[in-house]
């Protein structure tokens, strides 16, 4: 197929223009975090640092930010464990019921968050009778994190194939020295890349989050939520949400150097 | 990546081994054992919380709650069920909550073709890699950062409010236009990946042949591209659909005094503490999704996600 040169700038056209709707929404943040008025109009009339001062001093938005990464730490490492072991389980046997089983690995996800965080919030508080917190939080995020360590996972074991694992097997290794030795080496970056991603979406999930921490749990989405209809406290969520693109940044790079491909980054 | 060397294993007379020994010739002969301890764990985690979790859903939508005493009474009763099913106010928030995700998708797919075609088969690889990066980091972003940044956007005397004042249009305010907008920017690179994905796996022979043989560019991405992307678009309209049916965040951020079905599955949750009618509602989402689900199976749409 050949494209004629006018679609061929046509298309080009279409995506920087799409890139340009993407990044725009994003600077414009980092602009308002600047704009001493805190309505902020546009253009800003002005510049001011105040709000960047205030967001560094507020002891709310460091609680929020701490109990963010221990809840995102502690179930990225749950869905590591058990996503791992999901990925081996359907991608190296094949048994009765595996559909059901890979269907069921990715249904937190493909159910809309609101199902997720209802069905859960009803479990631990109307079924269970569990007060929510750091823990039920870490449960149900832990639920949804497991499929994207799950789909790294998998999509590395598809490629590495049974060979080393079997030459090792022959040359008298045990099962855990093989995985120990021939199989982890293989699989790190895929870990790393799955934590990564696990951690990122724990980080910031807020529907789920919604429906399973209780009222006295606010990680860093919920004080965003609580301080975006304030009237003076906009321009520090903006700030807020200035180092949280910019922090957001790094995994991709990590990521990007790690992966080097798309197909295990998402 | 280069094939890392496999180390060589170590000799079997290291001194803890002995148990480790046994063990391990004894899985080796029994993948069925194997299996079974791989699976244990994860299956028991996601059957007891989230299986069990939704069946529980199912059943508390029978349940109800005592006027008075704010109780949840376990005696059987479809009335959560009758009201969710013939009052009109679901109704009338199922169809708004319908109509935002179709759109949302529509939109997001439109957007995402041509960007995903100019990426897979047009831009040289250099490009084409900056431009993954380019598309992914916006993902990474915080779904509340890119809400918030919408709202300020089109907030009165905003950026959209600027532009658009010199040709005398407005921006269109809080509401349902917002989410739409809002809902179609934020889950964007959600539907771009996998169609990009798609586009990379049609083989530039197949495009080369319908050239070859006088296709046009149109027929060519008509008849040759579009059937054999269509798993990848319908994975991506998962994603869309899914999660825009599933938001209630970006309502209560743009969409000023506008409800989606989950406004009104949160509020029973919460301020009217009524969990049986929640699970009721939120059946109605579940029951959308999975005809959706089932729908696009044969479309082998699942194995993109």
């Amino acid at each position: 197929m050949t494209l004629s040169p006018v679609s061929r700038r046509a298309l080009l056209a279409a995506t920087a223009l799409v890139l340009v709707l993407m990044y725009a929404p994003l600077l414009v943040v980092v602009a308002n975090s600047f704009n001493p008025d805190p309505s902020m109009t546009w253009p800003p009339d002005g510049f001011t640092t105040q709000w960047w001062v205030r967001a560094f001093h507020s002891a709310g938005a460091r609680d929020a930010v701490l109990t963010s990464v221990e809840v995102a730490l502690a179930s990225t490492a749950v869905a590591l464990v058990l996503g791992t072991l999901m990925a081996f389980a359907l991608q190296r046997f094949r048994f009765f019921g595996r559909n059901t089983v890979n269907l069921l690995v990715i249904l937190p996800i493909a159910l809309p968050g609101i199902v997720t965080g209802v069905a859960l919030n009803n479990a631990f508080r109307g079924i269970l009778a569990i007060e929510l917190g750091v823990a039920t939080l870490v449960v149900a995020h832990a639920t949804f994190c497991i499929v994207t360590v799950f789909n790294n996972v998998v999509a590395r074991l598809r490629r590495m194939g049974g060979n080393l694992e079997e030459a090792s097997a022959d040359l008298g290794a045990g099962l855990w020295t093989t995985f120990r030795l021939v199989t982890f080496p293989q699989l790190r970056s895929a870990l790393l890349a799955g934590g990564l991603l696990a951690f990122a979406l724990s980080f910031d999930e807020i529907i789920v989050t919604t429906f399973t921490a209780g009222p006295g749990t606010t990680t860093l989405p919920i004080w965003i939520l609580n301080n975006l209809f304030r009237p003076n406290q906009a321009p520090v969520v903006a700030v807020v949400a200035v180092v949280l693109i910019v922090v957001s940044v790094v995994p991709i790079w990590i990521a990007q150097r790690i992966a080097g491909e798309a197909e295990t980054v998402r | 990546m280069t094939q890392p060397t496999a180390p060589t294993a170590t000799a079997p007379s290291s001194g803890t081994g002995a148990v480790a020994r046994r063990a391990s010739s004894f899985l080796a002969t029994r993948p069925r054992l194997r299996l079974g301890l791989l699976l244990s764990a994860p299956l028991t985690w996601l059957v007891l919380v989230y299986v069990v979790a939704l069946a529980a859903l199912l059943v508390t939508a029978l349940w109800s709650v005592d006027a008075f005493t704010g109780e949840i009474d376990r005696g059987l009763t479809l009335d959560n069920l009758r009201e969710v099913a013939t009052e009109s106010l679901y109704r009338t928030v199922t169809l708004r909550t319908l109509g935002v995700a179709a759109l949302v998708t529509v939109i997001d797919v439109a957007i995402a073709l041509p960007i995903a075609f100019y990426m897979a088969k047009v831009a040289s690889p250099r490009a084409r890699r900056l431009l993954v990066v380019a598309v992914l980091t916006p993902l990474w972003a915080s779904y509340l950062v890119k809400a918030f940044a919408w709202r300020s956007l089109l907030s009165e005397g905003g950026l959209v409010d600027w532009v658009l004042n010199p040709f005398g249009a407005h921006s269109p305010g809080y509401g349902l236009t917002a989410v739409v907008m809002t809902q179609a920017y934020i889950w964007l690179p959600y539907v771009i990946l996998p169609i990009f994905a798609g586009m990379e796996r049609v083989p530039d022979s197949l495009l080369e042949a319908a050239g070859d043989l006088g296709a046009s560019a149109g027929t060519t991405v008509r008849t040759v591209v579009m059937p054999l992307l269509l798993p990848a678009v319908v994975a991506g309209s998962i994603f869309s659909f899914s999660l825009t049916l599933g938001d209630y965040i970006s309502v209560n951020i743009v969409g000023g005094a506008n409800q989606m079905l989950g406004n009104l599955v949160y509020t029973n949750v919460g301020a009217a503490n009524n969990l049986p009618l929640a699970a009721a509602i939120a059946l109605v989402p579940i029951v959308i999704m999975l005809g959706y689900l089932a729908a696009v199976r044969r479309t082998g749409a699942l194995d993109n996600l």
